[in-house]
C-alpha cells in the first residue's frame, strides 16, 4: 500500500471520470472519490518515519536524453502538505452546492488535486515545474466560469501574474541543470550545488519571485483580494487553503537549499517586506466591508508571517510555517465556509447589512466562534501554536529579529481586531428584520464545520504529533544551509 | 525516394480523376497515397543512409523524420477539405494535386544534400502555393496575398540563389559535405568573402521562407487572405520544411563559422519574438493573430538553430509537430465557426463552450498548447527550446524569451476568454454548431497527440 504513484494518479482517473458525470450526483461521486484518496494517505502517514528522510520513493525515467525523471517521494516537509491537501480536497467538495456544479466542475478540482500533489512529491524539478503549472489551469477555470463580478479581467491579471513568476522558475530550472555536473533536474543534485555567490543572487529572484506571487508576498499580491473575492466559495478555499501552501512550500523544498547565499543576502529584505505585508494587510482588513474580502486580506497578513517564519532560517521559525501551512489551510477553509453559508442565507456578505445572527443560526455561531478563536491564536486552538513558533523564530532571525517580533507580533493584535469585529458585525447586535427567518445550519453543513472545529482544538492541544513529522527534516535542512553558508 | 515518386504521381493522378469528375474519390486517393508515401519513408528508416544520386538527396533519419511530418500535417490538412474546397470551387481536383506537388517540393528541402535540390525543392514547394493563395481570383484578399506572395517569393528565392551562387564561387561545389569539408579544412581568416557573403544572402532567403522578422512583412497579408485550409498548410507543412533545410544547412556545414552568423541570427530571432508576439496581442482577427503567433513561433523555433547541438533536430521535430497539431486544430475550428457566423473575429468564438462542449476543449487544449503549458506538446517544444538557449548561455535571450511566452499567454488565453466567459451576441442564431466526422476525427488525432506528446515525449525526442 505503499504506492506513492496510486495517490496521483486516483486524482487524475476521478477527474477523467467526473467529466462524464453530468447529474446531480457528480458531488456524491466526487466526494466519495476524494475520500477515497484521503484513505490512500493513512498507511503513508502511519508507516512514516520522520527520521528517515526521504520516503516510499518512485522514479521512472521521462525524458531520458533530458534526463528528465518522474521522480516522487515523501519528506517530513510534503507530507504535512500531502495530508492537508487531501484532507481539504473532500471537505471543499463537500461544502459545495451540489445542485449548482456538475461534474465538470468536480473534475476541474480534482485535477488541481494533481497537480498540489505532484508539487508537494516532486523530487525532480521538471516533474515539480508540470505540478506547478498544471494547478493553475484549473483554478483558473474554476474561477472563471463560476466566479461573480469582473472574473474574466480578474483571473486573467491572476493568471497570467502567476504565469510570469512560473516562467522565470524555469529559466532558473534550466540555469541550474547547466550547472550540474550530469545535467540533471534531480532535487539532490539541485541541492548538492555550489553556486558562487553572484549566480545564487539572481537564481534567488528567478524562484522567489515564482513563490513570492503564488503566496502571495506583498508587493506581489495585487492579483489575490479580487481573484479571493470573486472566486466561488470552493474556488477560494482551494486558493487560500491549499494553492498558495505550493509558494511556502517551495520556498522551503527549493529556494533554501537551492541559493542559501541568495537567502542570506536578500533575507532582511524578504523579511522587511513579510513583516510590512502583516501590518499592511491587517490595516486594510480591519476597514473591509466585504466579508469575504477581509479574510482575503486577513490570509495576506497570515502567509506575510509563515514567510517570515521560513525566512527567519530558525528551526522555530520554520516548524512553525510548517504547522502554521496546516493550521492557515483548516481555519480559512473553515471561515469561506462560514461566510458562504451566510450568503447563501442571506445573500449579503456586507458587514454593514449584517447582523444578530446567532439569535437564529446558533450552530454556525458556535463553529464560527471557534474558528475565529483558532485565527485570532488563542491558546488551545491550533493558531496559537504556530503563530507562538512563527514569532519565536522571528524573534531568533540574525540581524534584526526583535523588530521582525515586534512588528511582526502585531498580527496577533490586529488580527484579534478584525477578527472579532468580523464575527461581532455578523453574529452579534440587533438582528435586522428582513433575516427573521434565517435558518439554522443543516445537518451536513455541521458535520463539515464539526470537523474542522474538531481539527482546531486537537492541533491547538496536541500540536507535537504534527510538529514531530517535520523536525528531523527542517533541522536537516537548517544544516545544512548553515554549513553551505558558513 | 519512393515518397517523392508516389506523392508526384498521386498528384498527376489526382488531375486524371478530376478531369473524369470522380470527385467523391479524390479524399480517399490521396489518403491512400499518403499512407503509401509514409509507409516508403517509414521502410527506409532501416537503411544504411547515404547521399544518393550524384549526393543530391540524403535520406537520413533527419530527413525521414521531417518527411514523415510533413505528410502526416498535410494529410490531417486534406483531410478537412472534404467540404470545404466543394464550398468555394467548381475545380476540386486542382486543390490536392496543387498541395500534393507543394508537399514534393517540402520533401524535397526535408532531404536535400545539394544546394540545387534545396533550390528546386523550396521553388517546387512555392510556386504551388502562388496559385493555391490566389485561388479565389474573384476575392481581392486572395489576389492581394497571391501577389504579395509572388514578389516576396521571388525576392527570397533570389537572395537564396544568388547566397548559393556565392558559396560556389568560394568553393566551387553545390554538396553539402564537399562545403562541410571547406569550411573545416580552411583556417577562418582564409575563408573567401565571397563565402560569408553568401551566408548572409542565404540567411536572408531562409528567414524569409520560416517568415522570420523583419522578413515577414508577407506573412499576416498572405495568411489572412489565402484560404484558411491553405493556410493552414502553408504554416504548418512550409515552415516546418523550412526549418529542416534551414537546420541542415547551418548544422552541417556552418557550425564552425558562428562567430559571424550567431550574432545575426540571435537579433533576427529577439526581433521576431517581439514583432510577432506584439502584433499578434492586437490582433481582432483570429486569423490574423494566428499569422502573428506563427511568426513569434518561427522566433522560437530560430532557437535550435541559434545553438546547435546533437538535441537541436529533435527540438525542432517536436516544436514543429506541436505547433503544427495545434495550428490544424485552431484553422479548423476557424472553418466551423466562420461557416457558422460569417467572420473570422475572435466574437465568433464567442459562447461557443456552451454551444459544443468538445468543440471548446480541443480548440482551448490547442492554445494552452500553443502558449506552452505543461502536458501539452506545445510545453515539450518550448521547453526544450529553452534548454538549447540555456545550454550556449544566452541568458539575455532566454530573459526575452520568458517575457515573449508570457505575451503570448496574454493572446491565447483571450480566444480562451471568448470561448468561455462571451455571451453570444444576438445577432447569431443559438443553433449548435455542427462537427463533421472528419472533423471530429481530425481533431481527436491531433488533440491525443498533442496531449501523448505531453505525457510521454521520449519516444519522438528519441527519433534523431
Amino acid at each position: 500500500m505503499d504506492n506513492l504513484f496510486s495517490l496521483l494518479l486516483l486524482p487524475l482517473i476521478s477527474a477523467i471520470v467526473l467529466v462524464f458525470v453530468r447529474s446531480d450526483r457528480a458531488k456524491w461521486v466526487a466526494l466519495l472519490l476524494s475520500l477515497i484518496n484521503l484513505g490512500l494517505t493513512v498507511p503513508f502517514l502511519l508507516r512514516f518515519d520522520p527520521q528517515a528522510g526521504v520516503q516510499f520513493e518512485q522514479m521512472w525515467v521521462w525524458i531520458e536524453r533530458l534526463n528528465v525523471n518522474f521522480h516522487i517521494g515523501l519528506d517530513g516537509i510534503s507530507l504535512p502538505l500531502v495530508l492537508l491537501t487531501n484532507g481539504l480536497i473532500p471537505l471543499i467538495i463537500a461544502t459545495t452546492d451540489h445542485t449548482r456544479f456538475k461534474g465538470n466542475f468536480y473534475a476541474l478540482v480534482l485535477f488541481m488535486q494533481l497537480g498540489l500533489l505532484l508539487v508537494f512529491t516532486a523530487l525532480d524539478a521538471f516533474s515539480f515545474y508540470v505540478g506547478w503549472e498544471i494547478a493553475l489551469i484549473p483554478i483558473y477555470f474554476i474561477c472563471a466560469l463560476w466566479g461573480t463580478g469582473d472574473r474574466v479581467a480578474t483571473n486573467l491579471k491572476f493568471f497570467i501574474y502567476t504565469f510570469a513568476g512560473s516562467i522565470l522558475m524555469l529559466i532558473g530550472i534550466l540555469y541550474l541543470y547547466q550547472q550540474t555536473p550530469a545535467g540533471s533536474f534531480e532535487w539532490t543534485a539541485f541541492a548538492g550545488l555550489n553556486l558562487p555567490e553572484t549566480t545564487q543572487h539572481w537564481v534567488f529572484w528567478a524562484f522567489f519571485l515564482a513563490f513570492a506571487i503564488k503566496i502571495p508576498i506583498l508587493p506581489f499580491h495585487t492579483w489575490q483580494p479580487n481573484t479571493y473575492v470573486q472566486a466561488p466559495a470552493a474556488g477560494t478555499m482551494l486558493l487560500s487553503g491549499i494553492m498558495l501552501k505550493m509558494g511556502v512550500f517551495g520556498l522551503i523544498r527549493w529556494l533554501l537549499p537551492i541559493a542559501p547565499l541568495g537567502v542570506a543576502e536578500y533575507g532582511t529584505l524578504v523579511m522587511t517586506l513579510c513583516v510590512i505585508g502583516i501590518v499592511y494587510a491587517s490595516l486594510i482588513a480591519f476597514r473591509q466591508d466585504d466579508a469575504k474580502r477581509l479574510i482575503a486580506y486577513s490570509s495576506i497578513a497570515h502567509v506575510g508571517l509563515i514567510s517570515g517564519g521560513v525566512f527567519s532560517l530558525t528551526v522555530d521559525g520554520l516548524q512553525g510555517a510548517m504547522i502554521q501551512m496546516v493550521n492557515h489551510g483548516i481555519s480559512v477553509v473553515g471561515l469561506f465556509f462560514v461566510i458562504d453559508l451566510i450568503e447563501r442565507r442571506t445573500g449579503s456578505r456586507s458587514l454593514s447589512e449584517l447582523g444578530g445572527l446567532a439569535s437564529r443560526t446558533p450552530k454556525l455561531a458556535i463553529a464560527f466562534l471557534i474558528l475565529v478563536m483558532g485565527a485570532v491564536g488563542l491558546p488551545l486552538t491550533n493558531g496559537f501554536i504556530g503563530e507562538f513558533l512563527l514569532l519565536k523564530g522571528l524573534f531568533g532571525t540574525a540581524g534584526y529579529g526583535l523588530w521582525y517580533a515586534v512588528f511582526g507580533g502585531l498580527t496577533l493584535i490586529l488580527g484579534a481586531v478584525y477578527m472579532l469585529r468580523l464575527y461581532q458585525k455578523t453574529m452579534l447586535g440587533e438582528l435586522p428584520e428582513q433575516w427573521f427567518s434565517v435558518s439554522d445550519i443543516k445537518s451536513t453543513d455541521v458535520v463539515i464545520l464539526g470537523i474542522l472545529v474538531v481539527l482546531v482544538v486537537v492541533i491547538g492541544v496536541l500540536p507535537n504529533y504534527l510538529l514531530e513529522l517535520s523536525e528531523p527534516a527542517i533541522n536537516n535542512l537548517l544544516q545544512q544551509i548553515s554549513f553551505r553558508t558558513a | 525516394m519512393g515518397a517523392i515518386i508516389t506523392l508526384s504521381l498521386l498528384a498527376i493522378l489526382l488531375l486524371y480523376l478530376g478531369l473524369f469528375k470522380a470527385k467523391s474519390a479524390l479524399l480517399p486517393v490521396t489518403l491512400a497515397g499518403l499512407a503509401l508515401a509514409i509507409g516508403f519513408e517509414w521502410y527506409g528508416w532501416n537503411q544504411m543512409a547515404a547521399p544518393q544520386y550524384s549526393g543530391m538527396v540524403l535520406f537520413d533519419h533527419y530527413a525521414i523524420a521531417f518527411s514523415i511530418l510533413c505528410i502526416f500535417i498535410a494529410g490531417l490538412v486534406l483531410s478537412l477539405s472534404k467540404a470545404y474546397f466543394k464550398a468555394i470551387s467548381e475545380n476540386v481536383a486542382e486543390y490536392y494535386a496543387l498541395i500534393l506537388f507543394s508537399l514534393v517540393g517540402a520533401l524535397l528541402v526535408c532531404a536535400y544534400h545539394n544546394f540545387a535540390i534545396l533550390f528546386i525543392g523550396i521553388e517546387v514547394m512555392s510556386v504551388a502555393l502562388y496559385i493555391l493563395v490566389g485561388i479565389r481570383k474573384k476575392d481581392r484578399a486572395s489576389n492581394e496575398a497571391a501577389l504579395k506572395y509572388f514578389l516576396m517569393g521571388a525576392f527570397s528565392t533570389g537572395f537564396l540563389l544568388f547566397g548559393i551562387t556565392l558559396m560556389y564561387g568560394a568553393t566551387g561545389s553545390f554538396d553539402l559535405n564537399e562545403l562541410q569539408q571547406y569550411v573545416r579544412s580552411t583556417p577562418d581568416h582564409q575563408i573567401s568573402p565571397l563565402f560569408f557573403a553568401g551566408i548572409l544572402l542565404m540567411l536572408v532567403g531562409l528567414c524569409f521562407k520560416v517568415g522570420a522578422a523583419p522578413f515577414h512583412f508577407w506573412t499576416p497579408d498572405v495568411y489572412d487572405g489565402s484560404p484558411i485550409l491553405i493556410t493552414a498548410y502553408m504554416s504548418t507543412v512550409v515552415k516546418v520544411a523550412s526549418f529542416a533545410g534551414f537546420l541542415r544547412l547551418f548544422s552541417m556545414v556552418m557550425v564552425p563559422l558562428d562567430g559571424f552568423w550567431e550574432p545575426l541570427l540571435l537579433t533576427i530571432a529577439i526581433i521576431t519574438l517581439f514583432v510577432g508576439n506584439i502584433s499578434a496581442l492586437v490582433q481582432s482577427s483570429f486569423k490574423r493573430m494566428l499569422a502573428y503567433s506563427s511568426i513569434a513561433h518561427a522566433g522560437y523555433m530560430l532557437f535550435a538553430i541559434l545553438s546547435i547541438g546533437s538535441l537541436s533536430p529533435s527540438a525542432i521535430l517536436t516544436y514543429g509537430l506541436a505547433y503544427s497539431l495545434a495550428s490544424v486544430v485552431a484553422f479548423a475550428a476557424l472553418i466551423l465557426v466562420k461557416r457558422q457566423i460569417g467572420t473570422d473575429q475572435f466574437e465568433s468564438f464567442n459562447g461557443l463552450a456552451k454551444q459544443n462542449r468538445f468543440l471548446a476543449f480541443v480548440v482551448t487544449v490547442a492554445m494552452l498548447s500553443l502558449a506552452g503549458i505543461p502536458l501539452t506538446a506545445g510545453f515539450i517544444g518550448k521547453f526544450m527550446m529553452f534548454g538549447r538557449v540555456m545550454e550556449s548561455y544566452h541568458t539575455l535571450l532566454l530573459v526575452l524569451a520568458a517575457i515573449n511566452a508570457v505575451i503570448g499567454v496574454c493572446y491565447y488565453l483571450r480566444v480562451v476568454v471568448h470561448l468561455y466567459f462571451k455571451s453570444v451576441g444576438d445577432q447569431v442564431e443559438t443553433s449548435a454548431i455542427k462537427v463533421p466526422l472528419n472533423f471530429q476525427i481530425i481533431f481527436a488525432i491531433s488533440i491525443l497527440l498533442t496531449l501523448a506528446v505531453g505525457v510521454y515525449p521520449e519516444w519522438l525526442i528519441n527519433l534523431l
